[in-house]
C-alpha cells in the first residue's frame, strides 16, 4: 500500500492556539505526479505544505512519506528522509552573503561527504538545468527575482531528491518567466520521476502543471481530481476560486463586532 | 552498485551495474579517474545501469574533462533510457562520446 503512494496525509487535524487551520486533511499523493495544492488566503495550504516538511507538529493525525510516518521516526531517519525533500520557498531563500554556487552546493556539504570537485560539478550541473549556468559566482543581490527562483531550485534539486516541494513559484514573476519555470517542473518529473507537490493561487499555472488539484478550503479539501475534474466541478466554492470570486458570506455581526473591539462593545438596536 | 574493469583493444572498459547514486559514485569516480591515470583510453558502459544520480553523472564528467587534458579517449556506451534521461536532462547527451556497443566505438576510432 505504502509504495503506492510517496506522500499519504491522514485525518490531519492542527490548530494555531484555538483556530482550527486544517481540519480532517486526507490525502494521497502517487509517486512522480504533479499535485496541486490550491485555495484561497487562509484556506490551509502552506501550513499543509509545512506538515508535509515536516516544520510543524500536528494536533492529530499523521504525515507518511516515502512509507515513514514523520512523528514516529528517529531524528537520524528524518535527516535520511530529508535528503530525498527538496524545498523551494516563496521567496527563495538563498543566503545573501553566499554566491549562487555556494548557496546550490550547501545541501552537498551538509549532507554528502562527496568529494570538493564532485560537488561543484553536480551544482554546476543543476545551475545548468536552471539555465542559470556560469551564473555560479554572483551573489543572490545580483540576481533578478525570476533567477533568484531558478537558484533555488537548483539547490532544491541539487540532491536529487525524490520528492520536491515549492511554496507559490510563480508569485511575483512576469507571465514568461512564470512559464518557463512550469517547463522546468514538467521536465523534472518527466526526466527525474520526481513526485511534485506545488502550493499555487495561480490557476494558469496549476492547470498547466497539474496531474492532480487538490483544493482546500478553511481547512478541509473540497475536492481533489484531475485538472478537467476541477474545472467541472459544480462545486460553488471551486468555482468561485476558478473565477476568482470572493465569498460573500453572512456576516455574525455581533461576533464580529465582538472581534472588533475585543468584546467590549455592544451593537446598538 | 557494482563494477569491473576489462581490457579490450587499449580500451579500459568500466562496466557499472545497478544504482549509482551518492552512496557508490565515489567508488565510480576512483575507477573512471585510476584508468585514465593508467593512460588509458576509457569506456564507461552504463548497459546495466538501473539509475544513475548527478553525483554518477558528475564521475562521468570528471573523466571526460580528466581524459581531454591527457588527451586520452573518453566515452560511454550502451546507455540505458533512465541514465539517458538525466544526461538529457543537463543536455550532457550533446556531449559525450556516445555509442550502443564497445564495438561500435572501436570501429568509429579505427
Amino acid at each position: 500500500m505504502d509504495q503506492d503512494y510517496a506522500i499519504r496525509v491522514e485525518n490531519l487535524v492542527t490548530h494555531y492556539g484555538p483556530r482550527k487551520i486544517l481540519d480532517g486533511v486526507n490525502l494521497a499523493i502517487k509517486p512522480s505526479e504533479i499535485n496541486i495544492i490550491m485555495g484561497g488566503s487562509g484556506s490551509g495550504k502552506s501550513t499543509l505544505l509545512r506538515h508535509m516538511l515536516g516544520l510543524h507538529t500536528p494536533t492529530s493525525g499523521s504525515i507518511i512519506l516515502l512509507g515513514k510516518d514523520i512523528a514516529r521516526i528517529s531524528a537520524a531517519q528524518l535527516h535520511d528522509l530529508r535528503t530525498n525533500m527538496g524545498v523551494s520557498f516563496q521567496g527563495g531563500a538563498l543566503i545573501s552573503s553566499m554566491t549562487v554556487g555556494e548557496n546550490v552546493e550547501l545541501p552537498l556539504r551538509e549532507h554528502t561527504n562527496l568529494d570538493d570537485s564532485t560537488i561543484g560539478i553536480m551544482a554546476r550541473m543543476k545551475l545548468e538545468v536552471v539555465n542559470l549556468g556560469g551564473f555560479e559566482n554572483l551573489m543572490p543581490a545580483q540576481l533578478s527575482g525570476g533567477m533568484i527562483k531558478r537558484a533555488a531550485l537548483a539547490r532544491a534539486i541539487v540532491m536529487d531528491p525524490k520528492m520536491l516541494f515549492f511554496d507559490e513559484p510563480s508569485a511575483g514573476l512576469d507571465p514568461v518567466v512564470a512559464s518557463e519555470l512550469d517547463d522546468l517542473i514538467l521536465k523534472l518529473r518527466d526526466s527525474m520521476q520526481m513526485t511534485i507537490v506545488v502550493v499555487t493561487h495561480e490557476l494558469e499555472s496549476a492547470f498547466k502543471i497539474a496531474d492532480r488539484i487538490i483544493v482546500l478550503d478553511h481547512g478541509k479539501i473540497l475536492l481533489a481530481g484531475s485538472v478537467e475534474e476541477v474545472r467541472n466541478s459544480k462545486i460553488e466554492r471551486v468555482q468561485d476560486l476558478l473565477n476568482r470570486r470572493s465569498r460573500h458570506e453572512e456576516i455574525d455581526a455581533e461576533a464580529y463586532m465582538d472581534r472588533l473591539t475585543g468584546g467590549t462593545a455592544t451593537l446598538q438596536s | 552498485m557494482a563494477y569491473q574493469v576489462e581490457e579490450d583493444r587499449g580500451f579500459s572498459i568500466v562496466l557499472l551495474t545497478g544504482d549509482v547514486d551518492l552512496s557508490c559514485s565515489p567508488d565510480a569516480r576512483k575507477t573512471i579517474l585510476d584508468c585514465l591515470g593508467s593512460k588509458k583510453n576509457t569506456l564507461v558502459d552504463l548497459s546495466n545501469v538501473t539509475y544513475i544520480d548527478s553525483s554518477g553523472v558528475a564521475s562521468l564528467v570528471e573523466g571526460y574533462q580528466t581524459a581531454k587534458k591527457k588527451n586520452l579517449k573518453f566515452g560511454l556506451v550502451g546507455v540505458s533510457g533512465p541514465a539517458m534521461s538525466v544526461l538529457e536532462l543537463a543536455r550532457l547527451n550533446k556531449v559525450f562520446p556516445i555509442y550502443a556497443t564497445v564495438e561500435e566505438c572501436v570501429n568509429t576510432d579505427g
